[in-house]
């Protein structure tokens, strides 16, 4: 079992002394500090459990350190040391989060049963954010519904990897439920008992993603304010999600190859080695190979990443799971809002079956929940379905090939923002093949 | 072979259970333990305005009065002891060194106003000594709640311990390169 770390700030030798024999006698690592700038030097050994700090001190007094404690670990356990003629000081310390304060000298009972309070709460802490982690992982996901050959196929590969340490790359269009997939590769492997920490790499700018990922020290940049851990340190002992892995810029992507090629790295503006063992499950909408032909996305890292590869089936491809789906997502609304569960008119059902659901699962579940809102009835109407469902819908009289692949050049160009080029390259055409299909079908590209 | 132990009683204090005290503690740690007197200046360790003896300078005192052949000393005193921050302590000893002190002042039962009694005054100190001598020997404080070397803040902890070792210390003596798992 690994020895409690704990620190005893005090400018008299003697007090350091004598308490670093006493603490140690109980089986603590101790380090000890002479005032609060000597301390805050030497808490870049790595944090300590618990840390014992006297009011009065040169150069930089208890309160002030606490202060700057709060700042760099803001979790951090404080009991503060003081004289008897100190006791208003002690309180303010006590509002600024220290556990408690004992007067020196202090009875030996007294220190050790205030020690191991503070040593209880602390694990009590950290146990408690752990599994607020952990209820929030379980109950943010949803089940992975679908009875198609498509997504058995998915299941039994996701099975097969899970167990493994492989890194995987998880392909399919948004809202897929590519990050449900991960979760439930997180879920089956040894790690489950560990977090599974997700960064979105395509929704964070690219001067804040380094930070993110890679954490930093306090002063590390303008307004990097307190010390913070980053989503790699974070992800230690469990799963590192990096969903939209093709938008992470070149510079990272070195910096991101290093990591996983050692698992160790500092934070921003920091000079400690962190180590980090993690698992890297990585999910894109894009096509990496393209990415790399192009020169957008390194060889190296690609092949790194890409142990295991699964595809997700885009919704049209198995519209037979859409029935099971849509009750799914009545049942969750209904739950959720209070009100009893519907049934679909015939009408209802044949237009969730003809429409081509662009956004996938996602959409689906975003037009039932404002079916369940706007519905009057006790039954969903096609009527209650989002406008745009009702639009684009597909008539099974119109499933030819041009009218499939309009449809679908038109759903890319949206998902693209209208950017040419990009959808060109989702698409696998050039760009002058794409203006004259857009011509062609009559699009509105902008 | 086990060092020697040198029970080293300070001054003019020298109990009659002092033979008693040797035996048990050479029972309890299977070392050969021999009892002497010590001549110590004791006014260079008091702290007038606490009225007590500071532990760890008498502790380096005693380190002084180690004899070549000794193995560990532990300085027997009656005086109270204190080391700075604490209000008291009923010994200290390095962890891992060959010194340590006992104050058997607050082991005393007319220490907190009831009647003397010789034979669990001796009880305490065997538990006392043995347990410096565990910091001695490497140990710390062991969560077995009957073990010697489970931690003693007041004197009713004292009691409910043990004179002995539970199995894990003992281990531990053996193997003493093993990490003790302590239950702070």
């Amino acid at each position: 079992m690994k020895k409690p770390r704990i620190m005893i700030v005090d400018d008299e030798r003697s007090v350091r002394s004598s308490l670093r024999e006493w603490f140690m006698e109980d089986g603590f690592e101790v380090e000890t500090a002479e005032d609060g700038l000597d301390a805050l030097k030497k808490m870049d050994s790595g944090p300590f459990d618990l840390m014992i700090v006297d009011l009065k001190m040169p150069r930089m007094d208890g309160i002030t350190l606490q202060r700057r404690l709060q700042e760099v670990d803001p979790g951090g356990t404080v009991i503060i040391l003081t004289a008897f003629a100190a006791v208003d000081t002690a309180v303010e310390a006590l509002k600024l989060g220290a556990f408690d304060y004992v007067t020196k000298p202090v009875d030996p009972d007294e220190l050790s049963h205030t020690v191991r309070r503070a040593l209880e709460q602390r694990r009590l802490t950290d146990e408690n954010v752990r599994l607020r982690e952990k209820v929030s992982e379980l109950s943010s996901s949803s089940p992975i519904i679908g009875g198609s050959p498509a997504m058995g196929h998915v299941m039994d590969l996701v099975g097969s990897v899970a167990e493994t340490e492989a890194s995987v790359v998880i392909r399919g269009e948004s809202g897929t439920g590519k990050e449900l997939i991960a979760r439930a590769i997180h879920a089956g492997s040894p790690r489950r008992f560990f977090p599974i920490v997700a960064v979105n790499c395509g929704a964070i700018p690219e001067t804040l993603l380094e930070s993110e990922l890679f954490g930093h020290e306090k002063g590390a940049f303008t307004g990097a304010h307190y010390r913070r851990k980053g989503k790699i340190e974070l992800a230690n002992g469990g799963t590192l999600f990096l969903d939209e892995i093709g938008e992470i810029p070149a510079k990272m992507q070195v910096d991101l190859l290093r990591v996983l090629e050692s698992h160790r790295f500092t934070r921003l503006g920091g000079t400690q080695e962190i180590e980090s063992d993690f698992r890297l499950v990585c999910a894109t909408n894009q096509n990496l190979e393209a990415l790399v032909r192009e020169g957008a996305f390194r060889e190296d890292l690609y092949y790194r990443i890409n142990v295991f590869s699964i595809e997700l089936p885009p919704l049209r491809d198995r519209l037979e799971d859409i029935p099971l789906l849509t009750e799914h997502f009545v049942e969750k609304y209904a739950r959720s809002m209070g009100k009893p569960s519907k049934e679909l008119t015939d009408e209802a059902v044949e237009l969730l079956r003809s429409y081509d659901w662009p956004g996938n699962v996602r959409e689906l579940e975003n037009a039932i929940e404002r079916a369940m809102v706007v519905g009057k009835t006790n039954r969903i109407r096609s009527e209650d379905l989002p406008l745009r469902v009702e639009q684009e819908a597909v008539r099974p009289r119109d499933r030819s090939l041009e009218s499939l692949e309009s449809a679908h050049i038109e759903r890319v160009l949206r998902e693209e923002s209208g950017n040419v080029s990009r959808a060109a390259r989702v698409l696998g055409i050039d760009r002058g093949t794409l203006y004259n299909k857009i011509k062609k079908y009559g699009i509105q590209s902008g | 072979m086990k060092e020697d132990i040198l029970l080293a009683f300070l001054n003019d204090f020298r109990p009659a259970w002092s033979e008693d005290l040797r035996r048990r503690v050479g029972a309890a740690t299977g070392r050969f333990v021999r009892v002497d007197s010590v001549e110590v200046d004791l006014r260079r360790f008091h702290a007038p305005e606490r009225g007590q003896y500071h532990a760890t300078l008498l502790l380096a005192e005693m380190l002084r009065h180690r004899p070549a052949d000794a193995g560990q000393i532990v300085g027997i005193t009656e005086v109270d002891l204190f080391i700075p921050v604490l209000t008291f302590v009923f010994g200290q000893a390095q962890l891992g060194g060959p010194g340590a002190v006992v104050s058997v002042m607050r082991l005393h039962a007319d220490y907190y106003g009831l009647p003397a009694d010789d034979g669990l005054l001796l009880d305490r100190a065997v538990k006392e000594v043995v347990h410096e001598l565990g910091h001695g020997f490497g140990l710390v404080h062991c969560p077995d709640y009957s073990c010697v070397m489970a931690s003693s803040t007041y004197v009713e902890n004292v009691d409910l311990k043990g004179d002995g070792f539970c199995p894990d210390c003992l281990d531990l003596l053996a193997n003493p390169a093993e990490e003790h798992e302590t239950g702070v």
